[in-house]
């Protein structure tokens, strides 16, 4: 009886474990990939190549590395003011996503670093968490 | 020029070819009776966008008679516009791009949301689109002016507080002939659509003349 219910627990701790680091990558592509045609194609496109100068691509963009700490902030505040992509300008503006909790980001941002012709490093959930605290000196700029 | 202007001639002497073509008229219709030698004849009187005028993004006024003669495609949006708005003018882009060097399309972009969309906004939001203003006017106006004539175009569009952005609009492409009369609604936003139109715009053109496709 005894050694059972220590194998159940095992079980259950292996499992434990296994969905705590399936949460700690935040590894939903589905749910990422979701998010993005729900919330960011329209804008941004299916296969994220933007509009012509009006939306930034997300494909292939070299913003994605050079602003890596912002992006978090992006997704849940929006932003506003020129910003160069690829060597192009845009203004335009990007509405706030403020509904999204962190781990929706995570997952929005795991998808695009990893889909749309993209390579870059993922994120956690808890670098989207630090983005997120200090996206305040952001808005103030 | 010449060409552009030859074209135009040329294309008001066969108007009547577009009569031929498959596409519906859409919209209500009136039947008008008439006496033609003393015989009872009935005309079916379709329905037509009523005259209008507008601004646009080069402050020049656009009116039913810049639209005279020609096929055009109009849709309504607004530049700030946070959901289906971009996914149209990508589309709408296909559709310019496809009839670039034809003069005798036209594309028609209504903004709902005048009072944030002046003549600047609209000049920025063309020229970021990289599009020529001579095929593709994007018109601004009296609020009540725009919102009447989407009605005319069978397209809803009107201010709510409740939908994102602040308007609900639909996504429709609207494909008007030469007389003003709408043969197609379209969804903007769905690229199959889209391929539909771009295929249907040559039925209401006249045939072009041997003579004039050696020209081009
Ligand atoms: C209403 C259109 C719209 C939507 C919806 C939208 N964006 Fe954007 N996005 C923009 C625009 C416009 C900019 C450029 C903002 C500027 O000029 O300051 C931008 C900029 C960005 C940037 C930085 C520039 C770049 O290209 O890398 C990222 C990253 C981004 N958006 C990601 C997203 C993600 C992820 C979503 C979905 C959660 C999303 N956007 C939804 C319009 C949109």
């Amino acid at each position: 009886m005894l050694i059972k219910t220590k194998i159940l627990l095992y079980v259950a701790g292996i499992a434990a474990l296994f969905t705590l680091t399936r949460c700690f990558y935040s590894d939903k592509q589905n749910e990422g990939e979701q998010l993005y045609t729900q919330y960011c194609a329209n804008c941004h496109m299916d296969d994220g190549s933007g509009l012509r100068n009006l939306i930034p691509p997300l494909a292939g963009a070299d913003y994605l590395e050079n602003h890596r700490d912002d992006l978090a902030c992006i997704i849940q505040h929006g932003q506003t003011g020129n910003i160069v992509v690829n060597g192009k300008n845009y203004n335009q503006g990007m509405p706030a996503f403020e509904h999204l909790k962190p781990g929706q980001i995570t997952n929005i941002l795991n998808y695009v670093q990893t889909n749309l012709g993209n390579n870059n490093p993922r994120f956690t959930i808890q670098e989207v968490e630090k983005q997120l605290r200090k996206c305040r000196h952001l808005l103030e700029d | 020029m010449l060409l552009g202007l030859s074209a135009l001639g040329w294309q008001a002497c066969s108007q009547s070819s577009s009569e031929t073509s498959d596409l519906p008229y859409l919209g209500e219709r009136q039947l008008v009776q008439r006496e033609v030698d003393g015989q009872q004849v009935t005309d079916t009187v379709y329905h037509r966008i009523p005259d209008f005028a507008f601004i646009n993004q080069d402050s020049q006024v656009v009116t039913s008679l810049t639209v005279q003669d020609k096929v055009y495609v109009t849709d309504f949006f607004f530049t700030t516009c946070p959901t289906i708005c971009p996914k149209m003018k990508s589309q709408m882009l296909r559709i310019y791009e496809a009839f670039e060097d034809d003069p005798r399309v036209m594309l028609l972009s209504h903004t709902i949301d005048p009072q944030h969309d002046t003549v600047a906004v609209l000049r920025d939001y063309a020229d970021r689109l990289q599009v020529n203003s001579d095929k593709w006017h994007f018109v601004t106006g009296e609020k009540d002016s725009i919102y009447s004539i989407a009605l005319q175009y069978m397209v809803s569009a009107m201010e709510d507080e409740e939908e994102p952005g602040g308007f609900v609009h639909s996504g429709a492409f609207v494909l008007v002939d030469q007389n003003r009369h709408v043969r197609g609604i379209y969804d903007g936003t769905d690229p199959a659509q889209v391929d539909r139109l771009i295929r249907d715009i040559p039925a209401l053109l006249p045939k072009k003349k041997k003579k004039d496709a050696d020209k081009n």
